[in-house]
C-alpha cells in the first residue's frame, strides 16, 4: 500500500550544520498490518514517519500511496491527502489546552466544512467507543495520561483515515496503559486499519499485535 | 490643501499597495528563475511557502484598492465646494489633467487584480501548479499598473488648487465658463441606447456560447469589455439623464447619492462584478487540456460565466427600470 | 450551507475561543487599538460637526456682501451706492449693514456690535449674547456702560439675552439701535459698514459680482460660497494637521501591532504546529489569523467610535477644543449636531484598520508556515 523508493531527507541543506536524516530508504508497507519502526534516537524513524504521513516532503526519492505519487505534491494537496488518509497520534498527545475534549476531537475536520451536527455526532460516537463520553466537556488539561491518549486516538480517527500513525505512543504511559494501548491497536487492525508505530519500548515492538518490526539506524533500514 | 485626511489616507494606501505589489513582483522574478515543482529541495519548499504570502498580499491589495476607489469618488464629491463651478465629483475630477486618468488607472488595477486572483484560484487546484509561471509573469505587469495609478493619483492631488479666498483684495475668480464645470461629454441618447442594446446582446450571446460549448473565452472577454465601456458611456449619455430627470445632467457620480436612492450602486456593482467575472471566465477557459486542471476547468468556467451573465442581466434590467420609472419623457425629442 | 461558509464559521469559532484563551495579551492590543480609533474619530467627528454648523449658520447669510476698500483697507460705504446698485437685475434685496468691533477693557474681550435688520432694540436698549452675559455677570434689566469713540460713556439697558442655541455665532454679539450705534462709533448718517445683497439664483451670483466690481470699482464683493469654501478648506486643513501630528501615534501603533503579531509565545507556536499536524493547511491558518485581526479590528473600531461620539457630543470634545476651534477669550458653549457619514468612516478605516492589517500580514504568514512536523520533534 505504501511504497518508498530511495527516499532521502536533509536538514539545513548547504549550511555548515547540514544533516542527512534519511539516507536512502526503500520500503514497502502492506495494508491492514501493524508495523513498528524500531531504533535508537537519531536513527531517523520519526523523520521517516512524518514523510510517510505526508507531514514532510523527501529531499529525494519517491513515496507512493496506493500507486499514487505523494512526494511531489505541494502542501495544499499533501494536506488534503493527509486529512483523509492518515490519523496522527503524537508522543506528547498534543491536545490544545483550553479547548474541551469534544472540540479537540473535532478540530481536524474544521477545514473540511462539513455540517456541524454530523461532525459533533461522529465525535461523540468515537468518544463513547473509547469510554470518554462523560468527559466530552472536560478541558483537555484536566485529563489523565490515559484519557489524553484516548482523546488523541479519537482525534486521529475523526476523519475516518485508513492509516493510523503513532510516534512513541507509550513514552508517557505506564505498563498497564501501554498494554491497553496495544490492545486498542489490535482492535483498530481488526477494524481494517493500517497502523504504523515508532517505539523503543519492548511493550510495543514485542507485543503480539505487531506484524512487522523494521529496524533503523543512522537514517537507513538495517533489519525487517 | 493636501492635508485633507481623506487625501492623506488615499495617498498612503496607494503608496503602501504599490510597495506590496513591488515586493510581489520581486518575488515573481525569483519564482520565474528557480521554480521546480518536482524538486524537494529546501529552496523549492521556501518558494512554495512564500507563494502563500504573495497571494495574501495581492488579495489584500485588491481589497484595499476597491475601498480606495470608493473613497476616491466620495472624497471628490465632498470636495466639490472647494472648486469654483464644480457642482459635484465630476467637476473636481476635471480640476486638472490627472483626475480622470487616476480614476481609470484605479479601475484598470481593480480588473487586473480580479483576473489575477481568479487565475491564482485555478492554479491552486492543480497539483503541479501548472500556471505558476504565467501567474507570476502577469504580476510583473500588474505591479507597474498599480504604481502608475498611485502616481497619477499623487499628481492629481498635488496639483489641486482649491479656490479659496487668498488675498484680501482679489475675491473674484475668473468667470466660470472656462472653469471646472461638470459637463461630461455624452453621446446622443438614441445612439447610446442602440449601442447598449447591441453590446448587451453580444455579451449575453457570447456568454451563453461559452457556457454551453466551453470555447470562445476570448470572445466573451472582448464582448464583456465592450459591454463595460458602452455601459459606462450609456450611464453618462442616457441612464443618468433619466435618473436625474434632467436632459443635461450627465454626471456619473451623482447617481450614487442618497437623493437618487443610491441607484448608482445598483448599476455599478453588478456591472463591475460582471465584467470582472467575464474576464475571469476568459482567463480560466483555455486550460482544459492541462492534465492537472482538466477536471476543474469546465466547472469553473461555467460558474464564472453564469455569474457574469447574471451581473450583466442585472445591470440592463436595472437600467431599463430606471428609465421606465423616470418622470422624464423625451418620447418625441429623442426617440 | 455551502462548504466555504461552514468552514469560515468553524474558523471563526476557533478564533473566538482562541482570543478568549489569551485574554491578557489581546486586551492590551485592544486597548491601544481602541485608543487610536478614539483619538482619530474624535477629531473627525468634531471638525465635521463644526463644519456642518458653519454651513447651517451661513445658510441665512446674504449671498453677497459688498465692502468698500480704501488703500487696501476696509472703509465705510456711502448710502448712495445702494441707489447705484438698484439697476442690476437679479438682486432681490439690498440693505446697508451697520456693525463693528468694540474692545471691552473690563474683561479684555472683543464684542461685535450690530444693528439688526429686523426688530432693532429700542434706543438705549441692548440685546446681548450669552458669552458677554456670563463674563460680565449681566442679566435682563441690568445696565452696562461703555465709552464710545468720542470718549463719552454711554449706558445701555439689557433688554434681552440671545438664545443659547445660537451661541456659536452670537456669543459675543451686542444688538443695539441705529442711533445709538452711530453715536457710539461716530459714524455719520448716510454711511454704512457694508452692504448686504441677496440674490435669488445662485448661478447668477458670480455674474452679479462681476457687474458690481465694474460698477463700483472701489468695492470688493465677498461671496457666501467663497466663505463656505474657505471654511471647508480651513477645517479640512486643521483636521489634516492634527492627523499629521498623530501619525507618530499611528506608526507607534503599527510597530506595536507588528510586535504583538510576531511575538508568538511558545504555546501559540505549539498550537499552530498542532493545527498543521492534524490537517489544517497554511491557507486555513492564515484565514484563521485574519479572522482574529478582523474581530479585534471591528471591536476596536466600534468601541473607539462610540467613545469618540460620546466624547465629542456629550463631553464637548474636551481634549481638542483649543486646537480646533481657534483662539479667543470668549468661548461659546454650544451643542453640536451629531453627524456621521461614509466618507468619515472610510477615512478612519484607512487610518486605523488598514495599517494594523498591513503590519500583521507578514507575521501571520510567518506563523502559518510553521512546519507541521515541528510537533513531532
Amino acid at each position: 500500500m505504501i511504497e518508498l523508493r530511495d527516499v532521502r531527507k536533509v536538514f539545513n541543506q548547504g549550511r555548515p550544520n547540514e544533516f542527512w536524516a534519511i539516507r536512502g530508504v526503500s520500503l514497502s508497507l502492506e495494508a491492514n498490518r501493524v508495523t513498528v519502526l524500531k531504533g535508537p534516537s537519531g536513527s531517523g524513524k520519526t523523520t521517516l514517519l512524518s514523510m510517510i504521513g505526508c507531514l514532510a516532503r523527501p529531499t529525494e526519492g519517491r513515496i507512493l500511496f496506493e500507486d499514487r505519487l505523494l512526494s511531489g505534491l505541494p502542501e495544499r494537496f499533501l494536506t488534503e491527502v493527509r486529512r483523509r488518509t492518515f490519523g496522527f497520534i503524537f508522543q506528547q498527545f498534543n491536545l490544545i489546552k483550553g479547548l474541551s475534549v469534544l472540540e479537540n476531537v473535532m478540530l481536524p475536520a474544521y477545514p473540511l466544512g462539513g455540517p456541524r451536527h454530523a461532525l459533533e455526532a461522529g465525535a461523540r460516537r468515537l468518544l463513547a467507543q473509547f469510554g470518554l463520553a462523560d468527559k466530552a466537556a472536560y478541558r483537555a488539561e484536566w485529563l489523565s495520561g490515559g484519557e489524553a491518549q484516548r482523546t488523541a486516538i479519537c482525534r486521529a480517527l475523526i476523519n475516518g483515515p485508513q492509516v493510523l500513525i503513532a510516534d512513541e505512543p507509550t513514552a508517557n504511559l505506564d505498563t498497564a496503559l501501554s498494554r491497553d494501548f496495544m490492545r486498542i491497536v489490535g482492535e483498530l487492525k481488526a477494524a481494517g486499519k493500517t497502523v504504523l508505530l515508532t517505539s523503543h519500548d519492548p511493550e510495543v515492538y514485542d507485543a503480539p499485535q505487531v506484524d512487522r518490526v523494521i529496524e533503523m539506524r543512522d537514517g537507513r533500514v538495517v533489519g525487517g | 490643501m493636501l492635508l485633507n485626511p481623506a487625501i492623506l489616507a488615499l495617498l498612503a494606501v496607494s503608496a503602501v499597495v504599490t510597495v506590496l505589489m513591488a515586493m510581489a513582483a520581486a518575488f515573481a522574478v525569483r519564482v520565474l528563475q528557480h521554480w521546480d515543482i518536482g524538486s524537494g529541495s529546501e529552496r523549492q519548499l521556501r518558494l512554495e511557502r512564500r507563494t502563500y504570502l504573495i497571494a495574501t498580499l495581492v488579495a489584500f491589495s485588491f481589497a484595499a484598492e476597491i475601498v480606495s476607489l470608493l473613497l476616491f469618488v466620495y472624497n471628490a464629491e465632498a470636495m466639490h465646494t472647494q472648486f469654483v463651478g464644480a457642482m459635484c465629483a465630476t467637476g473636481v475630477l476635471n480640476a486638472n489633467a490627472w483626475g480622470w486618468p487616476a480614476l481609470f488607472l484605479k479601475i484598470a488595477a481593480f480588473f487586473a487584480g480580479a483576473v489575477w486572483l481568479t487565475l491564482n484560484r485555478l492554479d491552486n487546484q492543480g497539483w503541479d501548479y501548472p500556471l505558476i509561471r504565467l501567474k507570476y509573469g502577469a504580476l510583473l505587469g500588474i505591479a507597474p499598473l498599480v504604481a502608475a495609478g498611485a502616481l497619477a493619483q499623487a499628481e492629481y492631488f498635488l496639483n489641486l488648487q482649491p479656490d479659496v479666498i487668498t488675498s484680501c483684495c482679489g475675491a473674484l475668480f475668473s468667470p466660470d465658463s472656462a472653469g471646472v464645470a461638470g459637463e461630461v461629454a455624452g453621446l446622443a441618447p438614441r445612439d447610446a441606447a442602440i449601442a447598449l442594446a447591441g453590446s448587451g446582446a453580444l455579451v449575453l450571446g457570447a456568454g451563453l456560447w461559452l457556457h454551453r460549448r466551453g470555447t470562445g473565452g476570448l470572445a466573451f472577454a472582448g464582448a464583456g469589455t465592450l459591454a463595460f465601456v458602452v455601459a459606462l458611456a450609456g450611464v453618462v449619455s442616457l441612464i443618468a439623464l433619466y435618473v436625474y430627470e434632467h436632459p443635461h445632467h450627465h454626471c456619473p457620480f451623482c447617481i450614487l447619492k442618497p437623493g437618487h436612492d443610491h441607484v448608482g450602486y445598483w448599476l455599478y456593482l453588478p456591472l463591475f462584478a460582471a465584467t470582472a467575472f467575464a474576464l475571469g471566465a476568459a482567463v480560466v477557459s483555455p486550460w482544459r487540456h492541462v492534465a492537472s486542471l482538466a477536471r476543474v476547468v469546465p466547472g469553473e468556467t461555467r460558474r464564472l460565466t453564469r455569474l457574469a451573465l447574471l451581473g450583466f442581466a442585472a445591470f440592463y434590467a436595472i437600467a431599463a427600470w430606471a428609465i421606465a420609472t423616470s418622470n422624464l419623457h423625451m418620447l418625441d425629442v429623442w426617440w | 450551507m455551502p462548504i466555504w461558509l461552514q468552514r469560515q464559521k468553524y474558523l471563526i469559532d476557533f478564533t473566538l475561543s482562541s482570543l478568549l484563551r489569551r485574554r491578557g495579551k489581546n486586551a492590551g492590543l485592544l486597548l491601544v487599538y481602541t485608543l487610536i480609533v478614539f483619538v482619530l474619530a474624535s477629531v473627525m467627528l468634531f471638525t465635521h460637526a463644526l463644519r456642518n454648523e458653519a454651513v447651517h449658520v451661513l445658510a441665512n447669510a446674504p449671498e453677497i456682501v459688498l465692502q468698500r476698500m480704501v488703500a487696501g483697507r476696509h472703509d465705510l460705504v456711502p448710502a448712495a451706492y445702494l441707489d447705484r446698485i438698484g439697476e442690476i437685475r437679479g438682486v432681490q434685496k439690498k440693505a446697508g449693514r451697520l456693525w463693528g468691533y468694540f474692545y471691552d477693557p473690563a474683561v479684555r474681550a472683543n464684542y461685535t456690535l450690530m444693528v439688526p435688520a429686523t426688530e432693532p432694540p429700542a434706543s438705549g436698549d441692548a440685546v446681548i449674547g450669552a458669552g458677554i452675559a456670563r463674563s460680565r455677570g449681566l442679566a435682563v434689566g441690568d445696565f452696562v456702560t461703555w465709552r464710545g469713540s468720542d470718549g463719552q460713556p454711554r449706558t445701555l439697558r439689557v433688554a434681552r439675552l440671545l438664545d443659547g442655541d445660537s451661541e456659536l455665532v452670537s456669543s459675543d454679539l451686542v444688538l443695539v439701535a441705529e442711533d445709538f450705534f452711530r453715536g457710539f462709533f461716530g459714524i455719520p448718517a448716510g454711511q454704512y459698514t457694508d452692504l448686504a445683497l441677496s440674490v435669488r439664483n445662485p448661478r447668477e451670483v458670480r455674474k452679479i459680482a462681476e457687474k458690481l466690481a465694474l460698477l463700483l470699482p472701489d468695492t470688493r464683493p465677498i461671496l457666501r460660497e467663497e466663505i463656505l469654501r474657505t471654511y471647508d478648506a480651513i477645517f479640512a486643513w486643521r483636521q489634516g494637521i492634527v492627523y499629521v501630528l498623530l501619525i507618530g501615534a499611528v506608526l507607534a501603533f503599527v510597530v506595536f501591532a507588528w510586535d504583538k503579531a510576531s511575538g508568538l509565545s511558545a504555546e501559540e507556536r505549539r498550537e499552530i504546529g498542532i493545527l498543521k499536524a492534524v490537517g489544517w493547511e497554511t491557507g486555513d491558518v492564515i484565514r484563521m489569523k485574519f479572522w482574529e485581526g478582523a474581530i479585534v479590528s471591528l471591536t476596536a473600531f466600534l468601541l473607539g467610535h462610540l467613545a469618540a461620539y460620546v466624547h465629542v457630543f456629550f463631553a464637548d470634545a474636551a481634549l481638542f477644543e483649543p486646537v480646533l476651534k481657534g483662539w479667543a477669550v470668549l468661548y461659546p458653549h454650544f451643542q453640536l449636531t451629531p453627524t456621521i457619514d461614509g466618507l468619515q468612516l472610510a477615512t478612519l478605516f484607512f487610518f486605523t484598520v488598514f495599517p494594523y492589517t498591513v503590519a500583521t500580514i507578514v507575521p501571520i504568514w510567518r506563523a502559518a508556515i510553521t512546519d507541521p512536523d515541528t510537533v513531532m520533534r
